[in-house]
């Protein structure tokens, strides 16, 4: 393998520089692990996927008998798992984090390049797991794993239990290796302020990703350990605290909503100012309003149980941390649209997906204020409002940014331009059908249909088939949207080094990089947002 | 667990292509350990909150399930990490003043107290065994709700750690045959005192739940 480096013309790069599946499985270049990651985690997007249109359509109609209750309980319970831990979690992080991050900070790869390697490995155990326990019937209790039905369920939890531990220790793993990277490996000049923001979103995000992942882990044991060996630890029958497992669950598992919103809006840091070619406005707010959310969003996992029978002052605590985090959010919004103001923008497709995720977040993070607003919450705790919301933060949010990171990076990672207005287009029909699917769902909850059921009322039934019709809509942007990227890979014109201007570090390399990142010193001219000052006051 | 421990390209070198970096960073290495160490930390301190919770809202069932545990084992276990720790402080001493002979054999003596430590724990889990104190026993179904939690955590709590001491061992274990291959030298002890880190977080677990089983 060694050898075909050496003999191997100078224009090499890290795509051509070894071949064969050996030496993809045995690489350390944080390049090709990023890739690796790619193709798992948009498999399982894909599954996930196909899980939410199938169940989707059950939902057509009232009574609906394509599948049993049971069945559908699994496939949403599995919907969710992958869709969390496989998709949204990895998504950005562990693709463009990989690989971008020690580029745009001038590095060669990153700090602990083996420990990458094992990550990945973990992440496709993990994966395999989640897969078999779907072969064993898969669990029943939705994502949460809710004690005391988790300890009483007959499905298998063992495999869906062990996934999201080993999954756990792939993120972890993740995340100290950036936090050491972005300490040690910053290329001569480059100071903190003078980072991509990019790299500071990864920042934020690695450390919740190492206070946040261990708490859910050892959670999942315990009940993994009362499962199997009947200790008493949860079951409130033998003295156990089911409120108290919900705390341990949320103390992780709202931080992670972070770990998946914080490096989305780090890419959206990235393409904005690119697209607008403008400084980005407010370079500092931005940091201080990432750390901000890592901080703040790590104290709020209360309003998660509202109803659950915490206390009245808890409950007001967690209520008001609840408004303040929306706060930074708001400050990145303002910002990007500063940014935008009296730019010259570029309408190439990553900047489309971005304004798909302007809109389609700020509907999920308003309403996420409702929610946090006790009185209401009362009302929608629980109910298909809960949902729409969820995914407009999160598909609309961080989803789409993937979305937008994709198009944006995809002539950087594999040197092939797509189709635009191909692109285009199935980003438009993704925001129609998106619109369809989520708000039908926040309609319904405020009518009071209950988040999760595999069955409704006859009056639900109008809204309830907007939403399938629009999961289709979605579903076909997508298909549209992959079949054009894939495409390009085989029959895509030649991808310039730079093709949309941009200052940052990967964009003064050729596409694709060659293995070291760059041929010979680093090109560390300008600042990251350095764009020419007419443009700004033109 | 071990790879974990490794510093940045002290690769032994897998494929040596362009992209394996040599560069020896014992500074990453060290924050790398050190990160690692807040996430088994967090791990733990997850149970104390349980145990907290718990031993707030079943104060009695705690007290009373308390007496069935062996003080003097507990304490003769403590003594024996505690011992570990230094022997393991005493290794890494060693290596930075350049006698590898002597710290080979200290990382020995902190491997036995290791073991030591394992069998007592072994003997204690057995004798409860015997006296009907398990998961589920008829016994214990009858017992209170607080005791069952107290044992609850009692087996999975001792029983992690017990993992963790394993853990321990293997990477001192590891660490020897480092120093055979002259991976750890006295110029480069850095993997050493990461083994070493993680030992002593070994035993400071230990150390917090020594009073919380044995001595409330």
């Amino acid at each position: 393998m060694n050898t075909v480096a050496a003999v191997n013309p100078p224009p090499t790069n890290y795509l051509t520089a070894r071949r064969g599946l050996a030496s993809w499985l045995t690489t350390t270049d944080h390049k090709r692990i990023g890739v690796m990651y790619m193709i798992v985690v948009l498999s399982f997007f894909l599954v996930g996927m196909s899980f939410a249109v199938t169940f989707r359509l059950n939902l057509f109609s009232p009574g609906s008998k394509l599948f049993s209750h049971e069945v559908y309980n699994r496939l949403l319970t599995l919907h969710g798992v992958i869709m969390i831990f496989l998709f949204i979690i990895p998504g950005v992080p562990a693709i463009f984090g990989n690989f971008f991050l020690p580029i745009m900070i001038g590095a060669r790869d990153v700090a602990f390049p083996r420990i990458n390697l094992a990550s990945w490995y973990c992440f496709v155990i993990g994966g395999l797991f989640a897969i078999i326990s779907l072969a064993l019937g898969g669990p029943d209790t939705g994502w949460t794993f809710y004690v005391p039905y988790s300890l009483q369920t007959s499905q298998n939890l063992v495999f869906p239990l062990c996934a999201v531990f080993i999954l756990g220790i792939s993120s972890i793993l993740t995340g100290l290796n950036f936090v050491t990277t972005i300490h040690r490996l910053r290329a001569p000049g480059m100071g903190w302020f003078t980072m991509p923001l990019f790299p500071w979103a990864l920042y934020g995000t690695a450390w919740v990703q190492i206070l946040a992942t261990p708490v859910i882990g050892i959670t999942l044991m315990m009940v993994l350990i009362e499962r199997l060996t009947g200790v008493a630890i949860f079951d409130p029958a033998r003295g156990g605290d089911p409120i108290l497992y919900q705390h341990l669950f949320w103390i992780y598992s709202h931080p992670a909503v972070y770990i998946m919103i914080l490096p989305a809006m780090g890419v959206v840091s990235e393409i904005v100012p690119t697209m607008s070619r403008k400084k980005i406005f407010g370079y500092r707010y931005i940091v201080y309003s990432t750390v901000g959310i890592a901080t703040i969003g790590s104290l709020v996992w209360g309003h998660h149980m509202f109803t659950s029978g915490m206390g009245d002052f808890a409950r007001i605590v967690f209520s008001f941390l609840t408004f303040f985090v929306a706060v930074p959010s708001g400050v990145k919004v303002f910002n990007w649209l500063a940014t935008m103001y009296r730019g010259s923008i570029q309408w190439a497709p990553p900047m489309i997906w971005v304004m798909v995720f302007i809109f389609l977040f700020s509907i999920g993070g308003l309403t996420g204020l409702w929610q946090g607003t006790l009185a209401l919450n009362l009302h929608i705790h629980d109910t298909a409002f809960i949902v729409g919301h969820f995914h407009y933060t999160m598909f609309g949010g961080a989803g789409a940014v993937f979305f937008a990171a994709l198009h944006y990076w995809w002539p950087k990672m594999f040197g092939r331009m797509y189709n635009a207005k191909v692109a285009t287009a199935a980003a438009i029909v993704f925001f129609i059908g998106f619109q369809l699917l989520y708000f039908s769902l926040m309609i319904l909850g405020m009518e009071g249909m209950p988040r999760r059921y595999a069955d409704y009322p006859e009056r639900y039934t109008a809204l309830h088939r907007t939403s399938t019709v629009g999961s289709w809509i979605v579903a076909a942007s997508l298909l549209l949207m992959f079949a054009n990227l894939v495409y390009a890979l085989f029959r895509g014109p030649k991808a310039a080094a730079n093709p949309w201007g941009g200052k940052t570090l990967e964009w003064q390399t050729s596409s694709p990089p060659p293995t070291d990142n760059f041929d010979g010193p680093v090109p560390l001219a300008t600042g990251p947002y350095e764009y020419p000052a007419e443009v700004e006051h033109d | 667990m071990t790879s974990t421990l490794e510093p940045a390209g002290a690769a032994e070198a897998g494929a040596a292509g362009a992209a394996e970096h040599e560069h020896y960073d014992p500074a990453a290495s060290k924050l790398g350990m050190w990160l690692f160490l807040f996430t088994e930390a967090l791990l733990f301190g997850t149970m104390f909150i349980v145990y907290a919770v718990y031993l707030h809202q079943h104060a009695i069932g705690f007290r009373a399930a308390a007496r069935d545990v062996n003080k003097l084992l507990g304490g003769a276990n403590t003594a024996i990490l505690l011992t570990s720790s230094l022997t393991m402080a005493l290794a890494i001493a060693a290596m930075i003043r350049g006698n590898r002979r002597a710290c080979v054999q200290l990382l020995a003596v902190t491997l036995i107290l290791a073991a030591c430590f394992l069998g007592v724990k072994g003997y204690e889990w057995g004798h409860k065994f015997a006296h009907g104190i398990y998961p589920k026993s008829a016994s214990m179904l009858l017992r209170p709700a607080g005791e069952q939690v107290f044992f609850g955590l009692y087996f999975t709590m001792t029983g992690l750690h017990a993992l963790h001491v394993l853990a321990g061992g293997g990477a001192i274990l590891w660490a020897i045959r480092h120093i055979r291959l002259g991976r750890i030298a006295p110029d480069r002890p850095t993997v050493l005192a990461n083994v070493g880190l993680y030992w002593h977080l070994v035993d400071l677990v230990w150390i917090f739940l020594f009073p919380l089983f044995y001595l409330i």
